[in-house]
């Protein structure tokens, strides 16, 4: 099944600033959206005004043709966030925290040990997050975008603190996930080499 | 793991999840359960030694020491509540969650019950008998104290999710968790003094049930509704 998510003039205001003002965007399934723009440009508010943590001044989002307003579940259900934190607890374990995530939506068919396997963090699995390096914590991060059965992955800086090894596989997945018919938005200050269909706005 | 694939996990998985997390990590930490514990006891025990020995004069003094401790206690708890998930981020994948954030936020408030609320019902008994409560008056407390501690934990989460963005949402916290609690310090502290008395006290133990019957029902929704709020 094909999905789309677009955007119909956006209008996003944070405090006094006006980050962007009719703000138009489609994409469709197997695409990959690119948010660049220096610090403070507004990548981070887009992501949130998407997953619904910001309000938007004017506009709306639509997944699927239809406001996301008026089915924010399903839209939560089919989407999954990567924040510039990890956002998971640093006194439990890596699978602890992925165990708790598995709750939180719905599940494909990649379990928790697979997705430590494939990013590389198996051996870290009983850990407590506090006591793994940043760029480990993002990676036990990354396998919540795994173990979760979402086509929209939203993501923010995701090669923070990310080796180059780290790198290159988080490109694969990325590309996997678009190959697959996923949907990525990504906000990036570095270029992205992803060999798929990109779509890029520059937010001043 | 949990649930089919595919399937949003039903909202008791999501519960039960949110309620082992919050433990296991109490668990991982028992400093933040501790500490209101040992205030509690502390005031309670710091009382008799400066109101001197006279039984009359402690056995009166002890419902509404005991419940001014108890409230207080939980108050010191409470400023944590959402405090962690705000500062790892935890909290906004939660909010970023298909789950409905009211069965996160019940989940997080009966965690906090069952380690903040709970261990002062249960230590209440050592230091009733130290105030000399009559015994027969105990179970009165504990069962004043459950209910009314049930009732704070729930008002307070609502008032810890509104502070929760604020830096030093402390004082804000308690001015605006205290009157909701009034009638719970009111009601509690009364009833166990009137059961210590030999008079009929099961009406102050209905009016606590009923608030918490009350708080139960409203309270999560009102902590979902502030999360969004103080998220923005």
């Amino acid at each position: 099944m094909s999905n789309t998510l677009s955007a119909h003039k956006l209008t996003l205001v944070r405090g006094e600033r006006c980050l962007f003002k009719g703000l138009n965007f489609a994409l469709g399934s197997g695409e990959l959206l690119l948010l660049e723009g220096r610090n403070g440009s507004g990548k981070t508010s887009l992501l949130k005004a998407i997953i619904g943590l910001l309000e938007l001044e004017t506009g709306e989002f639509q997944w699927n043709g239809m406001p996301v307003r008026s089915q924010r579940q399903e839209f939560l259900s089919a989407s999954v966030w990567m924040a510039h934190r990890v956002g998971m607890k640093p006194d439990l374990t890596a699978s602890e925290n992925l165990s708790f995530e598995s709750t939180l939506r719905p599940l494909n068919n990649c379990d928790i040990e697979e997705a430590l396997e494939r990013l590389g963090v198996l051996r870290l699995k009983k850990l407590p997050l506090r006591s793994l390096s940043a760029g480990q914590q993002r990676r036990v991060g990354l396998a919540r975008m795994l173990i979760a059965r979402a086509t929209l992955w939203l993501m923010d800086e995701p090669f923070t603190n990310l080796d180059r090894e780290g790198r290159d596989l988080l490109t694969g997945i990325i590309s996997d996930h678009i190959e697959a018919g996923g949907l990525c938005v990504l906000a990036a200050h570095q270029d992205v080499a992803v060999d798929v269909p990109t779509q890029r706005i520059l937010l001043e | 793991m949990n649930g089919a694939a595919g399937q949003l996990p039903g909202l008791l998985v999501c519960l039960r999840a949110t309620l082992q997390r919050e433990l296991l990590l109490v668990l991982r930490r028992p400093g933040d359960m501790l500490n209101p514990l040992f205030f509690f006891a502390m005031v309670c025990t710091l009382f008799p030694l400066a109101m001197g020995p006279s039984e009359e004069q402690l056995a009166f003094a002890a419902p509404g020491v005991l419940w001014v401790a108890a409230l207080l206690a939980m108050l010191l708890s409470l400023n944590s509540l959402f405090l962690s998930d705000h500062a790892d981020g935890s909290l906004e994948q939660l909010l970023a969650s298909p789950q409905p954030l009211v069965v996160l936020a019940l989940g997080k408030t009966v965690a906090h019950w069952l380690t903040s609320g709970l261990p002062l019902v249960l230590l209440s008994p050592a230091l009733a008998m130290a105030f000399r409560l009559p015994a027969g008056t105990i179970w009165v407390l504990m069962s004043a104290l459950t209910l009314g501690t049930v009732s704070l934990s729930l008002l307070g989460s609502v008032g810890a999710a509104l502070t929760v963005g604020l830096h030093r949402g402390t004082a804000l916290l308690s001015l605006l968790i205290l009157p909701l609690a009034m009638p719970v310090l009111i009601f509690g502290a009364r009833t166990v003094s009137l059961s210590a008395a030999g008079d009929t006290y099961s009406m102050g133990l209905f009016a606590l049930a009923a608030y918490a019957v009350g708080a139960l029902s409203l309270a999560p929704f009102a902590t979902a509704a502030a999360l969004r709020i103080s998220n923005e």
